[in-house]
């Protein structure tokens, strides 16, 4: 599907607002949306809210075969997916551009700047090494998406457990969560993107776009930082031509918020932590806060409560006990079965129809059992006959009920009982059941 | 100076819904009273009233069944009313009811009027998107004073204010920006300027109301310019940026608001703009963040 077309009065608007320094929802040029991280049940999942930017993350590890040209470290995968939840311009199952630039940045963020030792990933060397697997979904689209994601999947590889290994001489054994308490990856330090937008050939930016404004940018500069300064990645797109003082003010921009960026991480993880330590509650469901519409909000109504018991007492009593359950199949005839007797219809119509009923002779040779198709409420039920030897009988379906009927057995020649699993319920409106009888 | 007074567009329907969507029956008495004292009250989908033959019929009561006028959200099935949103019971005299509910998504309906965005030039059409499942078409003659050989100044990401002609599940919408004589009426393309903003179709009804207090109190503030489209979009514009994202700003927030939190947090913002002083020197920036629960919004002076 495609996203909504951006008119030109947005704009221009938007051009015109970024001109006099304003944002639309009121941020400085230099300041970041709320950030809020929170920690599933699991380990290993994490979840970024950023404004309405939100991101999940999920951390997993399992035991393969290192490669070849590296037998003693372990393998780090990451994947970013773009839901079609955070976007209706996102498709799912394709790659589009965005996806393939967003998992390149990624990678190059957290992979090559090695902020994971891979070595203690290894438990056999050239046998068996841990594979660590960083899934992240995109749940909503309002703008940096990259920055979300990297904060996710560092919180997320932070939090983390793995499960602990022992090593007697040749054996290897992977103790449970039970067994064995699971321990933290090893994670040298916390590489952090922070994204910044240019408007108009570079005379403006902007930290932190959200979705609008990221549809008006000419270009976007990445750079990932970690808290000591050091650069780990950085990336220009958008084919925007940026002077050397330019990046040089957006990395002293980014080494600040990302050391803040850090903070609240490490803040989010002790949390976390003490959480789990005095056993409270924990978890995506704790996280979310009530939110509520107060426009269509009334006061509590009162119920009225007298006589509850004595109607439901007198409910119990007055109502009909329940069938018995069906005695073990029997077989009266070759080739046919019956379970149980059908219950005898209380609708009071044509007595003596029943009686017949119980003559009826098919010449047929099998049997066969129709399915019943629901019909419309108001429609009356008609009985259909087909081949000369086959009797139906179909029930109507009445507006309340709740079963379903079941159906016909039709007996070959001799005396049978064609039975009916009639609903008991009394009914209003027209049930009529129309037998022929083939002589 | 003159003045520049608000110029608010309306169209349509304003509370109660749209003609497609109505029926009347003739309905006993006891109906009538049953709804009129559900009015106010939140009614669920599932939940009926039934027209069924009466068992007692008050003495007080004139005899005359009244006719009843379903709005949206009420549905007839057989003599019984159901309900098939959730909301709020509506009653406007004399007969018609409906259900208020908060929904984003927008129906086309004919005779609405509608913000469009135009996103194609196709042969002798536009094509516009007014946030529905397909793009409506305009056609270049549906303009006032458009000729074959006079065509209307409509470029590609252009806003227009139109209203539906055709607009039914089996076939593709169309808009004109012409009423039934041949004149605009306040239709046509926009000018430059503005901002273009997102809310949901229970605030559009509530500032198409004929006496709306939403618009009662956006008229203290300051002077501006809203056009309101019934499918959830509104165009704004204010003397200076500021105050046009201000004005954005608030309406997207007092959508979920009651009418008591939302005065308040006019009167906050008309004391923050009135009582500190609107100056000119862009340093003096002031953030003031939360109002009222459950949004918080931001304002900056």
């Amino acid at each position: 599907m495609k996203e909504t077309p951006l008119s030109n009065c947005e704009r221009d608007f938007l051009l015109k607002a970024i001109e006099e320094k304003k944002r639309l929802d009121g941020r400085q040029t230099y300041d970041y949306r709320k950030i809020k991280i929170t920690f599933g049940t699991d380990y290993g999942c994490c979840f970024v809210d950023l404004g309405q930017t939100r991101v999940m993350a999920q951390a997993s590890c399992e035991l393969v075969a290192p490669k070849d040209s590296r037998p003693n470290e372990g393998i780090m995968s990451f994947n970013l997916e773009l839901s079609p939840m955070a976007s209706p311009a996102f498709e799912q199952g394709r790659q589009s551009e965005l996806s393939v630039k967003l998992n390149r940045q990624l990678e190059r963020c957290l992979r090559n700047s090695k902020c994971i030792d891979t070595e203690s990933l290894c438990v056999v060397s050239g046998e068996k090494v841990w594979k660590i697997r960083v899934d992240v979904h995109t749940l909503n689209n309002d703008g940096n998406l990259m920055d979300a994601a990297s904060v996710a999947a560092i919180s997320a590889l932070c939090h983390f457990r793995r499960p602990d290994v022992g090593i007697q001489g040749e054996e290897v054994t992977v103790y449970g969560p039970e067994e064995r308490d699971p321990i933290p990856l090893s994670i040298y330090h916390m590489p952090i993107s922070v994204s910044f937008a240019f408007f108009q050939q570079g005379t403006y930016l902007l930290v932190d776009p959200c979705e609008r404004e990221e549809r008006v940018m000419d270009g976007l500069l990445m750079i990932a930082m970690n808290k000591h300064r050091e650069i780990c990645s950085i990336q220009s797109s958008g084919g925007i031509m940026l002077l050397k003082e330019q990046v040089m003010r957006c990395s002293k921009i980014a080494s600040v918020k990302v050391s803040e960026i850090t903070e609240l991480i490490n803040k989010a993880l002790l949390n976390d932590k003490t959480a789990r330590k005095a056993g409270g509650r924990c978890g995506f469901a704790e996280s979310m806060p009530q939110e509520r519409i107060t426009a269509l909000k009334t006061d509590q109504t009162s119920v009225e409560m007298t006589d509850v018991a004595e109607t439901a007492s007198s409910v119990f009593q007055t109502a009909e006990a329940p069938p018995q359950t069906a005695p073990s199949p029997l077989v009266p005839a070759p080739g046919v079965g019956q379970v149980g007797e059908g219950v005898r219809n209380t609708w009071g119509l044509e007595e003596e129809g029943e009686e017949e009923e119980n003559e009826e002779g098919v010449s047929s040779g099998g049997d066969s059992v129709e399915e019943m198709t629901k019909m419309e409420e108001e429609q009356h039920k008609e009985s259909k006959s087909r081949k000369a030897d086959v009797v139906e009988i179909l029930d109507s379906d009445e507006e309340e009920e709740e079963e379903e009927e079941e159906v016909v057995i039709l007996y070959p020649e001799t005396t049978g009982k064609a039975k009916n699993a009639g609903s008991s319920s009394g009914q209003k409106g027209a049930a009529t059941s129309r037998k022929q009888r083939k002589k | 100076m003159k003045q520049k007074k608000k110029k608010i567009l309306q169209g349509g329907r304003g509370r109660c819904g749209c003609v497609s969507s109505c029926r009347e029956t003739r309905c006993s008495v006891r109906m009538f009273s049953v709804l009129k004292e559900r009015v106010g009250q939140i009614l669920l989908p599932g939940d009926e009233f039934c027209c069924g033959p009466q068992d007692t019929l008050p003495l007080t009561d004139s005899g005359k069944p009244e006719r009843l006028v379903a709005g949206p959200g009420l549905r007839l099935s057989g003599d019984r009313l159901l309900v098939s949103r959730s909301g709020v019971l509506r009653h406007k005299e004399p007969n018609k009811f409906w259900i208020e509910s908060q929904q984003r998504r927008y129906v086309p309906a004919k005779g609405e009027t509608v913000i469009g965005v135009v996103t194609a030039k196709a042969g002798d059409v536009f094509k516009v998107d007014f946030g529905g499942s397909e793009p409506a078409s305009l056609s270049y003659l549906a303009f006032d004073g458009a000729t074959k050989r006079n065509r209307p100044n409509v470029q590609v990401g252009d806003l227009v204010f139109a209203q539906f002609i055709v607009a039914n599940k089996d076939m593709e919408p169309e808009l004109v920006c012409i009423d039934g004589s041949g004149r605009a009426n306040g239709m046509g393309v926009f000018g430059a300027g503005g901002l273009l903003i997102k809310v949901s179709l229970g605030l559009v009804r509530r500032l198409l109301v004929p006496n709306s207090e939403l618009r009662a109190d956006l008229q203290q503030l300051f002077p501006c310019e809203l056009v309101v489209g019934m499918n959830g979009r509104v165009w704004v514009r204010a003397g200076t940026v500021q105050q046009t994202l201000i004005l954005a700003n608030l309406l997207q927030s007092c959508d979920t608001m009651t009418a008591p939190q939302r005065q308040q947090l006019f009167r906050n913002v008309w004391t923050r703009l009135h009582g500190a002083g609107l100056t000119e020197d862009p340093k003096d920036q002031l953030v003031l963040c939360g109002g009222p629960e459950p949004m918080d919004f931001l304002v900056f002076v």
